[in-house]
């Protein structure tokens, strides 16, 4: 049998075939559709639409919905879409709800998932983002669609989906205490470019992969939808386990996939992380890559750390090794992505002082959890650019318009960056403030 | 399906990307409500920069503020049209809009599935880079069978591409037509 890589395996298994290749067109089985509050009412009305107002979702163990765009807000539309899902979630009797407002709410999507044992190798994961691909971290399929395939997969379960050819990029060598998986991810998508990935699937392997903690390996997959790609993944390890197996609540059965020997990649690229350096993505697009080194000095008017990709206790760790004891000079915005991230905040320490607190006396500003001023949102949104400020972020994507003012300039970098430049107002290289 | 669209070019550049084609603010409004939908032609490509907004001169509004729909039929874009996020919203601002078919070099994946499987416009790519050659105003023929633009301002024609195994969805009119055509879906 011809071999297969992780993803084709995964979406043969799904399509009941023995064997797919890239560019074939497949209808495959889905495990878990996700969608939130921005994309939830459009896909809750397309189901509607054709499959009639009393029409039932294929299996409401397999709907996720986490409302995290816009919750904190006075928008009263944004609040009645959320009214939208409160009610759609009620007439179907759906198990998994993160309403706003009660113990239940989670923040971020990507996030909530995994948390809330939502992501298991194997599997097919769809969502009506495009950071769905965040998922692939856990040895599954997972990518993003709109309102009506979302609608399709709520009356179906099914979604035609073509194979992906498959890149390979492996990561050798122990990742030095100044990089982060931002800056491998945004290495890559700097070398192949905004659309270095369209229609294909990224894989990432090699032990300097396998040494990442799960979030880490999150925030790469998160950033493939950077570069254009349709999934990224990285196979299921030891790590990946403990994290599923911890949260798999109700115990549901899932199978590990791995790429078979002699698997054809249609590129691959070997990276040397011990070689590597603190990198930015400059204005304004993700594949702008500049070594820290030459853009420092870059003045900056505000930071912000947060979001699916930038918003995890191991984000929020190395910015705290940078800002303990220390003061930001410019508006420093701090969002958990989720309410478990912000009560890590409020528990784990260093040198005597929780996570929160070495922030707050840094002088940053912590938010709730959501994801906030990661794409704009409504002008009363937290840590939103309603001025054409320039901004360093831990966030995804800084195309025009992004954080809100289409003249914002946001350059893009890993927590520890993002936290150096704060306590300096322009673009600092982290290892000034490591030993 | 339409198969011929004659109107005006409105011309973008590289990577214009969801953000840019309806900004995040005005994804509160619902598209499955007929009103809310027609707002989002109001606010289509409202987040391009002015200099980047109808080449190639720029500073060519897509549509005076307080219009829904635009003067412009068809979109000439360069590489990943429709880059950025999943929103549906994208394709659907642009129909919104007025605009019936995109001619880029290439487009993200999400949004090209987005508007062949909603049937909201028919993306098209090129051979030859166009966002060079069109100007913002040309007059155009598009021809969808014969996938062949005519400028007929400057009397040029184009060769595009087959539109391919997506062909069928849009003459259905969408993934669900089409679901239904094939037999797949019942309801």
């Amino acid at each position: 049998m011809t071999p297969m890589t992780l993803t084709e395996k995964i979406l043969a298994q799904h399509a009941g075939r023995d064997a797919v290749g890239p560019g074939d067109n497949i209808w495959v089985d889905v495990d878990v559709l996700m969608t939130h509050d921005v994309c939830g009412p459009g896909t809750i009305g397309v189901f509607k639409q054709h499959f009639g107002k009393d029409a039932k979702v294929w299996d409401r163990e397999k709907v996720v919905i986490v409302p995290d765009h816009y919750i904190f807000t006075a928008d009263k539309m944004a609040n009645r879409n959320v009214d939208v899902l409160r009610e759609f979630v009620r007439e179907q009797g759906l198990p998994y709800y993160y309403d706003v407002g009660t113990d239940q709410y989670k923040g971020v999507c990507h996030i909530a998932l995994p948390e809330e044992g939502h992501t298991r190798p194997g599997e097919v994961l769809f969502g009506t983002d495009s950071h769905t691909c965040t998922a692939g971290a856990f040895g599954e399929f997972a990518t993003g669609i709109g309102n009506t395939d979302a609608g399709f997969i709520l009356g179906t379960g099914k979604l035609w989906v073509k194979v992906p050819p498959t890149m390979r990029f492996v990561f050798h060598g122990q990742l030095p205490p100044y990089l982060m998986a931002k800056d491998l991810i945004l290495a890559v998508i700097g070398d192949i470019g905004c659309d270095g990935a369209t229609y294909r699937a990224m894989e990432f392997d090699g032990d300097g992969v396998y040494a990442l903690n799960i979030e880490e390996r999150m925030t790469l997959c998160n950033m493939v939808i950077e570069a254009g790609g349709k999934n990224g993944i990285i196979a299921p390890d030891k790590v990946t386990l403990d994290y599923v197996n911890a949260r798999n609540k109700h115990a549901k059965t899932y199978t590990m996939v791995h790429t078979d020997p002699g698997a054809k990649f249609i590129h691959e690229k070997v990276y040397d992380v011990t070689k590597l350096q603190p990198v930015v993505a400059k204005p304004h697009s993700p594949d702008n890559r500049a070594a820290v080194g030459e853009v420092r000095g870059t003045k900056l008017d505000r930071a912000y750390i947060g979001s699916c990709t930038g918003g995890k206790l191991t984000d929020f760790r190395a910015a705290a090794k940078i800002l303990k004891d220390k003061s930001v000079k410019i508006d420093t915005f701090v969002v958990p992505a989720t309410s478990e991230v912000a009560s890590g905040l409020k528990s784990e320490k260093i040198g005597g002082q929780t996570l929160e607190e070495v922030f707050l006396s840094a002088g940053a500003k912590v938010g709730p959890p959501s994801c906030a001023a990661c794409l704009g949102g409504p002008s009363d949104t937290f840590g939103r650019l309603n001025q054409p400020l320039s901004c360093i972020s831990t966030t995804n994507r800084n195309f025009p318009g992004r954080m809100g003012h289409k003249e914002a300039r946001v350059y893009l970098a890993s927590p520890l960056t993002v936290a150096a430049s704060a306590l300096n107002g322009v673009i600092t290289d982290p290892r000034e403030y490591l030993e | 399906m339409q198969t011929t669209i004659t109107g005006k070019a409105y011309v973008l550049g590289d990577n214009i990307d969801t953000d840019q084609i309806i900004p995040a603010q005005y994804l509160t409004f619902n598209p499955s409500i007929p009103e809310e939908y027609k707002q989002f032609g109001k606010y289509a490509l409202s987040s391009v920069p002015p200099s980047q907004a109808g080449l190639p001169k720029g500073h060519v509004p897509f549509h005076t503020d307080d219009e829904f729909v635009s003067p412009y039929k068809i979109v000439v874009a360069g590489k990943n049209f429709g880059c950025g996020s999943s929103r549906e919203h994208a394709p659907i601002a642009l129909d919104a809009a007025g605009i019936e078919a995109v001619v880029a070099e290439f487009y993200a994946r999400i949004f090209y599935r987005n508007s062949v499987n909603g049937g909201y416009l028919i993306p098209l790519e090129c051979v030859e880079r166009l966002c060079e050659r069109v100007c913002t105003g040309d007059e155009l023929r598009l021809d969808v069978v014969a996938h062949t633009l005519h400028n007929i301002t400057t009397g040029e024609r184009y060769e595009l591409k087959p539109l391919g195994e997506v062909a069928p969805i849009l003459e259905a009119g969408g993934i669900f037509p089409f679901a239904r055509k094939s037999g797949m879906l019942k309801v």
